[in-house]
């Protein structure tokens, strides 16, 4: 068990920058995920913090001391690879004990430590195996036990679950989860799946083009994002943007497609005559009685997912005759999550209305945050 | 083919069965030659069925050996063989994998020029450069010996070539876990790509073991000594004896000892080869 600090690391290869300055404090036994599209470094922080890659700039330390020149091997840490990277021509048991022989551990030790980590792993019976011969469960087991025998102050997961499929990505995700809350190893996840994410982490970090977004508990995140990019990646289907302006007394919002949303509460009087971006997550949108909506939607498709339904179709003003949503600023195109025993129709018009309290109101320029609503 | 003609089916097996009878027929001649006295083949018809001098005749070569054609015995020269071949065969594939790992996995300095100047001596086989490489083995004092029979013609830009086009389909994150697990590079050479290379290797052998054994141009040039000649060039000495029949017969019966050992090999390690061939295990 160690803490990392990640201080202003920066990545460069050649002249191109992947990341530009992320600090995270980690405490010990906490289990920090790493999300975010495609490309957006949180692969190459990880291989950073493994040892993998060269840090251009800043600063790593692992309980305490700077990793920065370290080889892997002496960081103390382990990890668990995208596609398990297990020697193909080894044992289970030899892929497990390859580290501890290395390091010259004595035969019994090795042996102790590998036969504890298969039974907590549920690979006793499958030491003999060769790799091929395992599912990919199996095989994602195995990584994981090559990681826990070495006994390691940090685990580093680099989407172990990515290659699994869906329903064994659930069971694999609670164990890891499990796992890790036992072991209590300090742990960095690095995944694109934003339900992984959210369920394994203690803490979240959100990565868009090299930069952390933000860092926070999951709740938060979902409650309260930073920005426009976060409210976007975390939730799903993800949350609608609407862009629009604050009247002046700061009471209510005028969607640029017309609708006007009322009763804002006071938070909003200081961006009084304001433009922003209005947030709202399908879920937070309810189905009314006809005259009590915030707005109508022009239902366009419907999604039946057992439990909630998914309606996706464009937002027209409450009342009046179907009017062409405005040219400038955003199609009015939402998604909204409604009960699974809701019964709506393709083309109909739907009274919705937005859950007080649960709207996020974004600068349009730079996709932040402006105000709790 | 999902075609179903019988006639169309005999014709295909007549047509393979002529391709291995164009083949196999001097292999047949070169047996029964060997089975024959001697004269029976210098008398004008070759007979086609194999005669009864085959023990004796194997034995003549085996032990008393071409004396009378100022020869080493045939033991001798099978002996010199296999272990040219053999070091040719070791030395190439050792060679090669270090060469092939360097490339592959290491970053220093013009390395795709080392790769381009290794793969440009595929240009320069022995034949080639025969003049300076005889110059260069005779002043290091290694004429009339094993060195001097293997050791030029160990450096090969095949195999390495070979090596490194499997090394690349490893993937990175195979090594990347062995740095993880602590293994250094030559850990990780010994340990994780050598075993997995196997099947490559048991090919490259059969193919390097085969081209160290029919070496002729070669060890005619670096050998004066006898007792270093190898069976490929023996062959040739016996059929060009002064002042005397060529002594077929036992000529034959060399030739066809020394088909036997590549022979084998081909045999022994035929699945593993054609698997190298065909197949990447990772």
């Amino acid at each position: 068990m160690a803490d990392i600090a990640i201080r202003n690391v920066v990545k460069r290869y050649g002249d191109t920058q992947v990341i530009h300055g992320i600090s995270i404090d980690i405490a010990a036994g906490e289990l920090i995920v790493i999300v975010g599209p495609s490309g957006c470094g949180k692969s190459t922080l990880l291989r950073m913090v493994a040892g993998l890659e060269v840090i251009t700039e800043g600063e790593i330390s692992i309980g305490g001391r700077v990793v920065n020149r370290l080889e892997p091997k002496d960081r103390n840490i382990a990890m668990v690879f995208q596609n398990y990277a297990l020697y193909p021509h080894m044992s289970v048991f030899d892929n497990m004990a390859y580290g501890l022989k290395i390091a010259g551990r004595p035969k019994g030790e090795i042996n102790e430590r590998v036969q504890k980590a298969a039974r907590m792993l549920e690979l006793s019976e499958l030491l003999d195996r060769r790799p091929r011969q395992l599912s990919g469960g199996q095989r994602q087991r195995v990584a994981m036990g090559r990681a826990i025998v070495r006994n390691p102050a940090v685990f580093l997961f680099d989407e172990p679950l990515s290659n699994l499929d869906a329903k064994l990505r659930v069971q694999m995700r609670l164990e890891i989860k499990q796992l890790q809350r036992s072991l209590a190893t300090t742990s960095l996840y690095v995944t694109h799946d934003q339900v992984e994410a959210m369920t394994l982490a203690d803490r979240l970090v959100v990565m868009n083009q090299g930069v952390a977004e933000q860092i926070d508990t999951p709740l938060e995140i979902y409650e309260r994002p930073a920005s426009t990019f976060v409210a976007s990646f975390i939730g799903s289907p993800s949350m609608n943007f609407l862009p629009g302006e604050v009247d002046g007394d700061g009471t209510s919002i005028a969607l640029a497609q017309g609708p006007r949303l009322r009763a804002m509460g006071q938070a909003l009087g200081q961006h009084g005559g304001r433009s922003i971006t209005l947030g709202v997550r399908p879920e937070h949108l309810a189905m009314v009685p006809e005259g009590e909506e915030d707005f109508h939607l022009q239902v366009g498709v419907v999604e039946t997912l057992g439990a909630d339904i998914l309606v996706h179709g464009k937002l027209v003003e409450a009342g009046a005759a179907a009017r062409q949503a405005k040219g400038e600023g955003g199609s009015g195109i939402i998604a909204a999550r409604l009960p699974g025993s809701a019964r709506v129709l393709e083309g109909e018009r739907l009274p919705l209305k937005v859950a007080s309290g649960l709207l996020h109101l974004f600068d349009p320029e730079s996709g932040k945050r402006l105000v709790e609503v | 083919m999902v075609e179903n003609r019988p006639w169309l089916t005999v014709l295909q097996h007549f047509v393979l069965l002529c391709g291995v009878a164009l083949v196999l027929f001097p292999l047949w001649i070169a047996f029964v030659a060997s089975t024959h006295e001697g004269r029976a083949l210098v008398a004008g018809v070759i007979p086609l069925l194999p005669g009864d001098q085959m023990v004796e005749n194997y034995r003549t070569i085996l032990t008393a050996g071409m004396q009378g054609a100022g020869g080493a015995s045939v033991g001798t020269m099978l002996l010199n063989s296999l272990i040219m071949a053999l070091s040719i065969a070791v030395g190439k594939i050792a060679i090669s994998l270090l060469s092939a790992f360097a490339v592959v996995y290491f970053r220093f300095p013009f390395r795709m020029l080392c790769f381009w100047i290794i793969f440009s001596t595929l240009m320069l086989p022995v034949e080639v450069r025969i003049l300076p490489t005889f110059e260069v083995v005779a002043n290091l004092g290694m004429l009339n010996s094993y060195a001097g029979l293997s050791i030029p013609l160990i450096a090969s830009a095949t195999a390495t070539f070979l090596f490194r086009q499997f090394f690349l389909t490893v993937p990175d994150e195979l090594a990347e876990a062995a740095r993880m697990d602590g293994a250094g590079p030559f850990r990780f050479f010994k340990d994780i790509l050598v075993p997995l290379s196997r099947t490559n290797i048991a090919a490259i052998f059969v193919i390097m073991f085969i081209y160290g054994w029919n070496q002729y141009l070669w060890p005619l040039l670096v050998t004066t000594d006898e007792s270093f000649y190898t069976i490929v060039m023996g062959i040739q000495r016996m059929v060009t004896v002064a002042d005397s029949y060529p002594r077929w017969h036992h000529a034959m019966a060399t030739a066809v000892m020394a088909l036997l050992p590549p022979t084998l090999v081909v045999l022994i390690m035929q699945r593993l080869f054609v698997k190298g061939l065909v197949e990447t295990e990772k």
